[in-house]
Order: C-alpha cells, then sequence, then structure tokens
C-alpha cells in the first residue's frame, strides 16, 4: 500500500492503495467514475482511454503509481461547467456513436490528438484512432466528428 | 396511410383481461391517460406471457400521458445501439401530435414494462411501428373528445399543436393535454384500426433526427450494467475450463483464500472468487489451480467442413418449383460450387455484465441483454424464487447483434448473490466473452445451376448446411428450381448437435452465408455467359423491387459494363432481408505481395418502405457495411476441438478506422410501403461483393470466408 496523489479532472486526490493497481480499476471502483470502460483489459481495444499529462493512455494498462503527480482527465472531467466541449458536441451532431460502450475512450482519444496536433489531417486522424475499436461501426461519423471539433477549436486555447 | 401497413399486426382483443390483474397494475401505474396495444411482432402465446409480474396478459405495450404531460411509452424492447428509442419515439410522437422531446421510452425493465420477446430481427420498427402509431393516434382520439368536452366545442373544429389542443375558430379557447390528463385515469384497449396520419401530414416521421441518448453517451452519464454499484456490493471472477466440455478434475483455492478480502465460493460446478476490487477478485483468480480433463480435440477450424455435412441432418425444402431434371436437360453450361464461412464471433465491446442484488424474497438483475423477460425466467429457476419476485432491468446495453440474447452471466450473478448474501457482479473479460459467445456457425453450401445460351438461368439446386434458411431463398426468374436447408443456425453447445459450442444468431443470420454463396454463384455464371454481372442479373430478373435497387446502385456507382475480370476490381451483389431489398456495388484493391485486401468504395441502395428516420437509417447502413468487411475479411474463430484459440482482439480482428470505404447511400423513395427492418439487412452482401470485386480485379475467385491475405495469396498462387 503506497500513499499516491494527482489531479484527477482538475481537482487534487489523493488514495492510499497497491501502486501496482490499473487506473481503470482504481477510477472505476475507488473513485466511482465509470465513464472510462473494460474492453479487454489488454490495451487492445482503448475502451478504457483516459488523458493523462495531455495524453492519451490504456487505463487498463497503466499502474496507478504511473499517474502519481500528473493531471488525468476522463470523460466525466471533459465538460466544464455544463457545457460540452466541442468534441462531445461534434459526437453527438455528427450521430459518432450508437451503443455509445466506446465513446468515452473514443472521445479522450481524439481529445489527446488534439491537444498535441490541433490540425490533423484525416490520415492523422486515422492513424491516431486506429488502435479504438467500435463494434457497432460508427467509424465515419467519428472521423467526421473529429474534423469537424477540430475547426471549432481552431484557435481556441483548450 | 395504406391499408396494408397493418399486415401482420395483431389487434384482435385476446379475451378479457384478468380484473385483478388490471386493478392492480393501473394502481401502480398511477393516472393519466394510457392506452394498451399489443405488439404483433410474433405469434406470442398467452403461456408464453404469463413471466409478466402482475400485468394483465392482454397486451404487451402501452403508452400514458402523465398528469405533467410527458407521454411515456412502456415495452420490454430494449435500445442496443441501432436507435429504436429515437425512431419509436419519432412515430409516437407524431401521431400523438407532441414534441419529440416530451416522449419518453421505458425500456426493458421487466416491473415497469410488459412483456416482450426480446429485441432482435430487424422487427422493432417493422412490428412495433404500425401498433405504436395506432395507440398514438387512439390516445390524440380521447384527448380531442375530453378537449371538446372541455372547451364546449365539437371535436371538428379542434387542432393539435404540440400538445395544445385548440379552437380553430377561437385560438385563445385552448387545453394542453397535461390538462387533460390531470386527475384522472382513462384506459383504452386499441381493437381496432384508428386513422393515422398520411405521409403528407408527417411532421416528425421521415425526418432525420440525431439520437435522442447522446448526451448521456458522450458525457460518461450513461449506465451500462458494469457501471451499477449497491452497497457492500462484490465483484467476482469464475473459474472456467480450458475447453468446451472439459471436465473439472482437481482444483486447489488455497492460495486465493490467503488473499485479504478475497471470498471463495464453491457450489457445484460453479467456482468463483469474490472481491470488492475486481481487478483483486482477477489476482485472486489466477491463484487457483485447477486440473482439468480435457476431451480429445476431433474437429478444427480446418476439419469442420466436412464434419458438418456429414452430421448434418435431413434437409427442409425453403422453396421449390419446375423439375430440376427438366431444368437440366436445358442447360448449357452447368455450374457446381460449394461456398464455406468459419465460425464469427459478436466481439461486442461490452463483454456480457450482470450486478444482482437479493433483498428478502426479492431479486433485482441489471443484465447486459437482448431479451429481459428470458433472464427473468433463467433466474427465477436458478434461483427457485416465484417469477414474480424477479426483476430484471436492463440498463445501456454495450451491443447486441444477437449475441446477448443468452444471459449465463445473469444467472451467475443471481447465484452468487443468494450464496454470498451481498450484491454481486459479474462482468466477463474478453477470453471469457470470446469462450462463451455464441458464435455465427460456420456452414457450407453447394450450389449446382444451369444456364441456356440465351443466358437465362433454367434450374438452381441449393443446398446449404448449418446457415439456416433466412436469406436462403432465391430471387431470380428461374423455372427450375430447389432450395434445401439442413440445420439452422442456432444450439450446439452442450445441446447436442455437430457444432463444438454454442452458436447462435449474429447480425442476419444466415443471410450473410446464404448471400455470400448465392451472389457469388451468380457471377460465375455470368463469367460463363459472358455477360457483365449487373447486365446478367438484370436479365434474370423480374422483382421490381430488386431490379429498382440494382439500377439505383449501378447508376449511382457510375458502372460501366464490362466482362470480367476486368482489372478494375469492381463487384456487385443484391440481397434480401427484412423485408427491406439492397444492392451493393464495391470497389476493392489488393495488395499483391501482402494478399491485403482493402474496400475502397461501396454504394448501397436500399429499399425499406417507408423510412422513419432518414438519419438513423443511414447510420445502419454505414454500419453494416463497415463491420460487414469483418466477416468479410478477417473475422474467423480458430478452434481445436472445445477449446478456442483466440482469446482477444490481437488475433481476432475486427474491423478499424483504417479500412473504412467511401460509402454511398441510397433509399428508393417508397414512403407508401410499409416500413422495413433496417439495422441488418445491409450487411448481407459484404461477403459476395467483395469476392466478386477480387475476381473482376484479378480473377481470382475465393469460395470461403473470411477472405484472408492467407487465402487471398492462395488464390493468387493456385491462379499462376
Amino acid at each position: 500500500m503506497e500513499n499516491i496523489s494527482f489531479t484527477l479532472n482538475g481537482k487534487s486526490i489523493r488514495l492510499t492503495t497497491n501502486g501496482e493497481r490499473m487506473l481503470l480499476w482504481v477510477l472505476r471502483t475507488d473513485l466511482g467514475l465509470t465513464g472510462a470502460k473494460f474492453g479487454c483489459g489488454l490495451g487492445l481495444c482503448g475502451a478504457c482511454t483516459v488523458v493523462v499529462d495531455k495524453k492519451a493512455v490504456r487505463s487498463c494498462a497503466t499502474p496507478v503509481k504511473d499517474v502519481a503527480g500528473k493531471e488525468v482527465v476522463t470523460i466525466e472531467g471533459l465538460a466544464r461547467n455544463g457545457k460540452l466541449h466541442p468534441l462531445q458536441e461534434a459526437f453527438v451532431k455528427h450521430d459518432a456513436l450508437q451503443c455509445g460502450f466506446c465513446t468515452p475512450g473514443m472521445i479522450l482519444n481524439a481529445y489527446g490528438l488534439l491537444l498535441n496536433n490541433p490540425q490533423p489531417t484525416r490520415e492523422e486522424i486515422i492513424q491516431h484512432m486506429d488502435g479504438n475499436l467500435c463494434r457497432c461501426a460508427a467509424h465515419a461519423r467519428i472521423l467526421q466528428a473529429i474534423e469537424a471539433a477540430a475547426k471549432e477549436m481552431k484557435g481556441v486555447k483548450q | 396511410m395504406n391499408e396494408h401497413e397493418y399486415e401482420n399486426v395483431d389487434f384482435h382483443d385476446t379475451g378479457a383481461p384478468d380484473p385483478l390483474g388490471r386493478r392492480e397494475f393501473l394502481k401502480r401505474l398511477g393516472g393519466g391517460i394510457i392506452v394498451f396495444f399489443t405488439i404483433g411482432d410474433a405469434s406470442v402465446s398467452l403461456a408464453q406471457r404469463r413471466g409478466g409480474r402482475g400485468y394483465p396478459e392482454d397486451f404487451n405495450a402501452y403508452l400514458r400521458i402523465g398528469e405533467d404531460g410527458r407521454v411515456s411509452c412502456f415495452t420490454g424492447k430494449v435500445e442496443l445501439g441501432q436507435g429504436p428509442s429515437t425512431s419509436l419515439a419519432q412515430m409516437l410522437a407524431d401521431e400523438l401530435d407532441v414534441s419529440l422531446e416530451s416522449v419518453d421510452m421505458v425500456l426493458g425493465d421487466t416491473d415497469r414494462c410488459p412483456w416482450d420477446m426480446g429485441t432482435f430481427g430487424s422487427m422493432t420498427i417493422r412490428f412495433f411501428g404500425p401498433p405504436l402509431r395506432a395507440a398514438g393516434a387512439e390516445a390524440r382520439g380521447v384527448l380531442l373528445e375530453l378537449a371538446a368536452e372541455s372547451l364546449k366545442v365539437p371535436v371538428e373544429r379542434l387542432t393539435v399543436k404540440n400538445g395544445v389542443i385548440f379552437d380553430k375558430e377561437q385560438k385563445k379557447n385552448k387545453v394542453t393535454y397535461a390538462q387533460l390528463a390531470k386527475g384522472k385515469t382513462i384506459e383504452r384497449r386499441l381493437k381496432q384500426k384508428p386513422e393515422l396520419k398520411r405521409v403528407s401530414e408527417f411532421n416528425i416521421i421521415g425526418k432525420p433526427y440525431t439520437r435522442t441518448d447522446a448526451v448521456p453517451k458522450v458525457t460518461g452519464k450513461a449506465l451500462y450494467a458494469g457501471d451499477i454499484r449497491e452497497d457492500g456490493m462484490l465483484y467476482a471472477r469464475i473459474l472456467r475450463p480450458p475447453a468446451h466440455r472439459a471436465k473439472l478434475n482437481r482444483v486447489d483455492t488455497s492460495e486465493a483464500e490467503k488473499i485479504e478480502g478475497v471470498q471463495v465460493v464453491r457450489d457445484g460446478e460453479l467456482i468463483a472468487v469474490l472481491h470488492k476490487s475486481p481487478d483483486v477478485a482477477t489476482k485472486a483468480l489466477e491463484t487457483i489451480k485447477a486440473q482439468f480433463d480435457v476431451p480429445e480435440a476431433k474437429v478444427d477450424d480446418k476439419s469442420i467442413f466436412d464434419h458438418l455435412v456429414k452430421n448434418a441432418p435431413p434437409g427442409n425444402v425453403v422453396r421449390s418449383g419446375g423439375d430440376l431434371g427438366t431444368g437440366e436437360k436445358l442447360a448449357k453450361t452447368v455450374v457446381e460450387e460449394s461456398y464455406r464461412n468459419s465460425y464469427v464471433a459478436h466481439a461486442l465491446m461490452e463483454t456480457h455484465t450482470a450486478l444482482a442484488k437479493i433483498e428478502g424474497d426479492k431479486a433485482t438483475v441489471w443484465a447486459s441483454t437482448q431479451a429481459p423477460f428470458t433472464v427473468k425466467g433463467q433466474v427465477a429457476g436458478a434461483l427457485d424464487f416465484p417469477q414474480e419476485k424477479v426483476r430484471v432491468i436492463t440498463p445501456f446495453v454495450g451491443g447486441g447483434f444477437g449475441g446477448k440474447v443468452a444471459a449465463q452471466q445473469a444467472v451467475e450473478a443471481a447465484r452468487l448473490a443468494k450464496l454470498t448474501g451481498k450484491p454481486v457482479q459479474v462482468a466477463w473479460s474478453r477470453e471469457e466473452e470470446f469462450f462463451y459467445d455464441s458464435f455465427r456457425p460456420a456452414a457450407v453450401v453447394k450450389i449446382k445451376s444451369g444456364i441456356a445460351a440465351s443466358g437465362e438461368i433454367v434450374f438452381w439446386d441449393y443446398m446449404v448446411y448449418f446457415a439456416g434458411s433466412r436469406g436462403a431463398e432465391q430471387f431470380y426468374k428461374i423455372p427450375h428450381h430447389r432450395t434445401v436447408a439442413s440445420g439452422e443456425w442456432g444450439g450446439g453447445g452442450g445441446g447436442g448437435g455437430p457444432h463444438p459450442f454454442a452458436v447462435g444468431p449474429w447480425r442476419a443470420p444466415g443471410n450473410n452465408t446464404n448471400t455470400f454463396a448465392r451472389e457469388s454463384h451468380v457471377d460465375i455464371m455470368a463469367l460463363k455467359a459472358g455477360m457483365d454481372p449487373v447486365e446478367f442479373r438484370l436479365k434474370n430478373l423480374s422483382d421490381a423491387r430488386m431490379i429498382g435497387v440494382l439500377k439505383a446502385a449501378a447508376e449511382k456507382f457510375g458502372w460501366k459494363p464490362a466482362k470480367a475480370p476486368s482489372g478494375r476490381g469492381v463487384g456487385v451483389a443484391c440481397g434480401i432481408d427484412s423485408g427491406t431489398y439492397v444492392a451493393h456495388i464495391a470497389e476493392v484493391a489488393v495488395d499483391d505481395r501482402t494478399g491485403r485486401v482493402q474496400v475502397k468504395r461501396v454504394v448501397c441502395a436500399q429499399d425499406m418502405g417507408l423510412v422513419i428516420n432518414p438519419e438513423g437509417a443511414q447510420i445502419q447502413v454505414e454500419g453494416c457495411i463497415t463491420m460487414g468487411l469483418g466477416y468479410a475479411l478477417t473475422e474467423e474463430i480458430h478452434f481445436k476441438g472445445g477449446e478456442i484459440v483466440d482469446k482477444d482482439f490481437g488475433t481476432y480482428v475486427i474491423p478499424r478506422f483504417s479500412w473504412v470505404p467511401k460509402i454511398e447511400t441510397v433509399f428508393i423513395k417508397a414512403d407508401d410501403a410499409p416500413a422495413q427492418g433496417g439495422g441488418e439487412p445491409a450487411i448481407v452482401c459484404m461477403g459476395a461483393v467483395i469476392a466478386n470485386a477480387i475476381y473482376d480485379l484479378m480473377g481470382v475467385r475465393l469460395y470461403q470466408l473470411p477472405m484472408t491475405p492467407e487465402r487471398v495469396k492462395e488464390g493468387l498462387a493456385r491462379k499462376a
């Protein structure tokens, strides 16, 4: 057991747990944030994606000790003051989801991309998103939504 | 609205309602204006419905206009992602003249919704839609009568807008649905066919709407079965055999028992470890030492096809006409081929998950399922509880496609909740999901057919093993034909039959296999006839709807007739599923070195009758085409006897962003025809359209799905 502190959706968090536990389970069980989903537990599907220090990571394969002192953003922290993030807006507007299970991971993976590359080409979006799986096959819409959000966010500091 | 919209819709009153059931039910429901109705999606016997807790048995859905003016529709159907909660709400809102936002769809809660058999088979809009609209029209009629009384004007002088009824001659004389419903309990039973809106009167039906459940899904607020939390709950991991039909010989759980907070439960074959953290439960499971007796593997993913044909039950004639012997004499060229496809997994993003809680003599189960009332019965049986003491709640479901009809995980959670006295979550790992999935069956199709010198198909002898009859029927004008199906797509597992594990429905069950075989074979005949594949089909079709979609697809694509292989990599295929006609044209590229197929463009023309939500229908077509790339190109389960070799997305590869072709959709305008299925039809052509395009590109015919890089390279080698 160890004490681990990090910033979660803008708030300081301090918890005592085994640092080897995966961030996904700490989020979902200990912290009650169920937006990050379990899809495979092996980092092969992306349903558990969260953003750590501005990079999209697979929370099912990230020991919680690795986020100590870092800034973690989950889907619950993306909307600010009740206003949806442009990516969330775009997913709604473009119907970029069906069952919705992969959606938080899709949005956060795209968020991680746009933080580092605000105006990606379609090829760059495809390459960055390729490891996130969607069985309902909303892929075409998701690509449209990410492009639209990037356009919307142009010049806006996130 | 045309009369034929009501075909197959069950409006008849099934007898006097049970007065006690009705009274108890109304009390629980509270006041308002209620219209009961029956979804005619199957000939459902009364005995089957007797799972409904305290429900009268003469209806299986109802709507209510509450005292707050909100409209609620209660049904045991569930939302799996295909969007019926939006399109059904559109239908209801339009008939009632209320805004889409004022409609609540209450789905899949067995205590609040009447019995329903489940959500599958693209039946929700087709069979639920018409009676739902009729119920809306009935409720509107009741409200108009009440308003006439309240406003003291005849009904003819009234008009409705957004839930407000006006006197046409004096607009200030008005009353809202909420005011009319206040303090009243009025129940109506839909017995006859009320007058529905005509197409020209639609305000909401036929217009594109985005999903009504998108905001909770993009904010993480949408709760799935695995997201439900109850005080004191435990997460269970269950010991699984390494292969189907393996028997546990020895087990040692002592290491797991030493882990702090871990509870080990054994009840017959069920051995589980439970902990308040799911990851600790997983660690504990890994410490269990178990030895199983695994039966010798007699069949694998290569030998399965001969095994299936050898062990096939007698076939059923799906359809026949003319005389095959006569047809064969008319043939100038006879073509005889066989086609195969492998087992395919559902691979849903949400694994089977359930949370069960038992309080006193009552069990509540939150389950990811397509059939909440089936789960209710299974849980009641496993717990030895009366049906009325089990409630199944269906939260958001992370994909179904036929894979969540069985609900083993809900039974496991319920048993463990009973054994531990605590709420228990069972969420399958990805490996468990691949192991216990009810796969789309491996199948074989054998076709012998002939063409006359004129290019007309003169006979067609079709035999399908284990894909089933759906989509097996050919729709060309062939004078001498016979279609036989041996074995359906369900069963297997412990229940005997030649499959080493369970098989079941998979998006458009059977039809993907049948359409792959039929449309590949039609292309081979076109080649033998020396004709362009579109022209060959048009020559041999008489069904106007099929001709319509084929011409529409060809026009949209810019099809230029040529004899295959033209080197362009273009292919065509047609199909019928769930009452909907589809024609696809695709363009592919193949990397000769790797054998990898890239689909560049797919055009789909679809005739689905009245399109309720063009946006939703379009998305289903896109989803079908993209998902269909998987079974066409990569998806197949590898196995040795009862051992499933594929355990994760590393070896079982499903479609990705980089695969997505340019997709163009044409909907045939058919507003006067009844709405047909939309969730499945556009997936059925994907195998054949790609196989035909590959042939057109390089003259290599592939007879087995999926068309993996290895099989493409084998084909190229064969040709060389």
